[in-house]
């Protein structure tokens, strides 16, 4: 009833290219990100921001940029957590070697050293496919780890290998309290999501998708696959390299190579697939699945006031989490956005289904 | 299908106010001193994340039960497992602070490296009871950081001390099988000055976590044949490796772990072999009938309310640990009391309180804990108070001391100490306190 297009004419070019079409749909987001952006600094807690929200946040771009290469490219990847690592350790040699670079740009330059990575990682995807590609990728990861626990040059000859970022100054100002941090991180995820949004489009999106549903036929249409593959590559390394160096300066403050393992690869994976491939949106819902609810399941017994052991708990958290993921896969094999997708549609019938 | 999506947005909403609801934990209550205490009962590590954490509770247990609190004022504590992940462990930091929590004890060097950021800026008093950086004994630069009873750096110094008594180290090898993490590698630098020092060579055999696969690393110490192997593992890596030991026949007399590689799980499960096994204690053994063990049985476990599945437990390695931890960490709240009042201390005071703790002999023995707690005085300067400990060997039974007390060699650990704290601080931009100005 409230949510139907009915009488949203179009009456240019640039009105029916928009982000979101719909009147009521760009409402949503902006009240939406009003909300993210006013409410939320001023209603919630420490403890939402620095264990829930801003590892939220940041995980969500790094599915992002796994999103682009795995759901829009087709090309699986096992070597997110090596990326991340890169844009983690190159933040933070950069931060520590050039003292007086600006913030913003050790992130973004941490960015395009993933990239360079991600590129070189990205060659065998030309020759190999499939479960082939995610074994090549793996390589990334073992190699990634191999490096920065080794080397002790990339950790500025730390005794234990464990590095700590710099604090956080932005134009002379140190960014510090959570809500600070809070506002930083959803910013600059804001940011890549538009950049994503509108790059999965475009031409560039376009041509990922056609190698993604059949690279020959894509081939015969003109699209050259090395440059989609590699392009696809390139723009998900700098997403997730960017992500890493957010985890690294703003999550974990200081940090080991175990903290880009290949369990965070998989987790990565993991929130793209239940999220839904290919979707924007199912990357921050499967983010908020990975991410929010162990926590959740982890805290209930507390809420509801039900004495159980500590390692109860876990176990039970451990259980149910899994019995989850198997029935939003049963249920919705395409991921959570497709929930979201459907959802929408019903809700245009509303109150009158067929 | 409405009615599914009308459920599943229920479902939904019901999260998101749980976890609005969490943020507004339930306020502490204004006449307890909380302490959060961060375990692991589940996970690779949990043979040895649980005497810990039972000897933890325990002795919290105990101070309400058996003083009414600390100097009258109760504890409360809650418990959060951390499986030994350091994004855990600092989840379940960010969670319990937000009740007034006034000291926390990580129990991972990992999370101790991530918390230690955090600590002065929340005023929370770090515990790091025999782990933790070896550089935050410097305490002009980790104010908050107290490594007490000894850092790994005075345990690979003992251990090089014993070691050299059995003859000159120079031209022999040492290997150190370690576990690949912050935890692991933290001697590493101190054993490379020693390998200087007396000449001897010095093999680094990571392995990595969880430590269950290391045919590859015991191949390499059967072809090299190191004089002595030190153990600086966790969990299953433990039982793991003196397995291995025994597969590639290496003597387990020439073995040395440090104190957390060093206690019941680790060599039962390798049974009579293991005999002959040493390690580095931590001052203390699996010493049973101390009065506060008896304490323990009385108040605790003959009324059912201990945390241990069985009595047995108490008096095992880490189980005193976990103990003495605990103790250690209330006494400096009661020290923090003697100057500020008795009353629910803040966190700032309990740090003031763990700088000027003086735990001499007699104290000790008042308290219950015999000789198993060295005389410790922390000061500005060394925030680790004392850097005592002594071997002991498992003779396929139980634990007995096999060396006289040893103690860390000042002369080597001190530059080491100030140059790494000075990196700290340069790269943090922490400006030092001055020791000499701190009363």
């Amino acid at each position: 009833m409230i949510y139907r297009e009915t009488g949203q004419f179009k009456t240019s070019y640039a009105s029916d290219q928009q982000l979101f079409p719909i009147l009521q749909d760009r409402v949503f987001v902006v009240g939406f990100l009003a909300f993210a952006f006013v409410a939320v600094p001023l209603l919630a807690s420490e403890y939402l921001f620095l264990a829930i929200l801003i590892p939220f946040l940041i995980l969500a771009l790094a599915a992002i940029g796994l999103n682009i290469l795995v759901g829009y490219c087709g090309q699986v990847s096992l070597g997110t957590g090596a990326f991340m690592a890169i844009g983690a350790y190159s933040a933070y040699n950069l931060a520590v070697r050039l003292p007086d670079l600006n913030l913003l740009l050790v992130f973004l330059l941490a960015g395009v050293l993933a990239t360079i990575v991600g590129i070189v990682f990205g060659i065998p995807s030309l020759r190999i496919k499939g479960f082939y590609l995610a074994v090549a990728t793996l390589a990334a990861q073992f190699f990634v780890d191999w490096l920065f626990a080794r080397i002790k040059w990339f950790t500025n000859d730390s005794s234990s290998g464990s590095v700590s970022a710099p604090p956080l100054t932005l134009f002379g100002y140190t960014i510090q309290t959570p809500v600070e941090q809070y506002l930083f991180v959803l910013a600059v995820v804001c940011v890549f999501a538009l950049v994503a949004r509108n790059l999965t489009r475009g031409a560039i999106g376009r041509s990922w998708m056609a190698i993604r549903d059949m690279d020959v036929a894509a081939e015969v249409i003109g699209i050259r696959p090395m440059r989609a593959k590699l392009s696809a590559f390139a723009v998900s390394s700098f997403f997730v390299g960017v992500a890493g160096a957010l985890w690294a300066f703003i999550r974990l403050g200081s940090w080991e190579p175990l903290a880009f393992d290949v369990n965070r690869s998989f987790q990565l994976l993991f929130m793209v697939i239940i999220g839904g491939l290919g979707s924007i949106l199912g990357s921050f819902l499967g983010a908020a699945f990975i991410v929010v609810l162990p926590l959740v399941l982890n805290q209930l017994p507390t809420w509801l006031g039900i004495p159980l052991s500590t390692a109860m708990i876990s176990h039970l958290e451990f259980m149910l989490f899994g019995a989850l993921i198997v029935f939003f896969l049963i249920v919705e094999p395409h991921g959570l956005a497709r929930l979201w997708a459907i959802g929408k549609e019903k809700l245009r019938m509303w109150p009158f289904p067929h | 299908m409405t009615r599914m999506i009308r459920t599943k947005a229920a479902a939904i909403a019901l999260a998101v106010a749980g976890v609005f609801a969490a943020a507004q934990d339930a306020a502490a209550q204004s006449n307890e001193i909380f302490i959060p205490v961060l375990v692991y009962r589940t996970g690779a590590y949990a043979p040895n994340g649980v005497p810990w954490a039972d000897g933890f509770v325990d002795y919290l247990k105990l101070v309400n039960e058996r003083d009414g609190g600390a100097n009258g004022v109760r504890i409360a504590y809650e418990e959060c497992e951390t499986g030994y992940a350091t994004d855990r462990g600092v989840e379940c930091y960010e969670r319990l602070k937000s009740r007034k929590a006034v000291a926390v004890n990580p129990l991972s060097t990992g999370i101790t490296y991530a918390l230690t950021d955090k600590v002065p800026q929340d005023k929370i008093t770090m515990f790091t009871t025999g782990y933790g950086r070896a550089d935050s004994v410097d305490g002009s630069v980790f104010a908050w950081n107290f490594p007490l009873l000894g850092t790994y750096w005075d345990a690979a110094d003992m251990l090089v001390q014993h070691v050299k008594k059995k003859g000159s180290l120079k031209g022999k090898k040492i290997a150190l099988v370690y576990h690949d993490s912050p935890y692991g590698k933290e001697p590493i630098k101190l054993l490379e000055e020693r390998a200087k020092l007396e000449g001897f060579q010095l093999l680094l055999l990571p392995v990595t976590h969880p430590g269950v696969e290391q045919k590859a690393t015991w191949l390499q110490i059967r072809q090299q044949r190191p004089d002595y192997v030190f153990l600086w593992g966790w969990g299953v890596m433990n039982s793991t490796s003196i397995k291995e030991a025994i597969a590639v026949s290496y003597p387990r007399l020439q073995m040395f772990g440090v104190w957390w590689s060093s206690a019941e799980p680790d060599v039962t499960p390798a049974e009579d072999a293991a005999k002959g096994y040493n390690g580095i204690a931590l001052g203390h053994s699996a010493e049973k009938d101390m009065p506060v063990h008896k304490d323990m049985i009385k108040f605790l476990y003959d009324k059912g309310k201990g945390t241990a599945a069985s009595k047995n437990e108490v008096g095992s390695v880490l189980y005193n640990r976990g103990m003495i931890s605990a103790m250690l960490t209330i006494e400096a709240i009661k020290s923090a009391q003697g100057k500020y009042g008795k009353r629910v201390v803040t966190g700032e005071e309990v740090r003031w309180g763990a700088e000027h703790l003086n735990l001499d002999a007699p104290k000790i023995k008042a308290l219950g804990f015999g000789d198993i707690v060295q005389p410790l005085k922390p000061s500005c300067r060394d925030h680790a108070g004392v850097h005592r400990g002594r071997v002991h060997t498992w003779d396929g039974k139980q634990w007995s001391y096999t060396s006289d007390w040893l103690e860390a060699d000042k002369k080597v650990e001190q530059p080491l100490i100030e140059a790494s704290a000075k990196a700290y601080a340069a790269e943090k931009k922490i400006t030092p306190r001055d020791c000499s100005k701190e009363s």
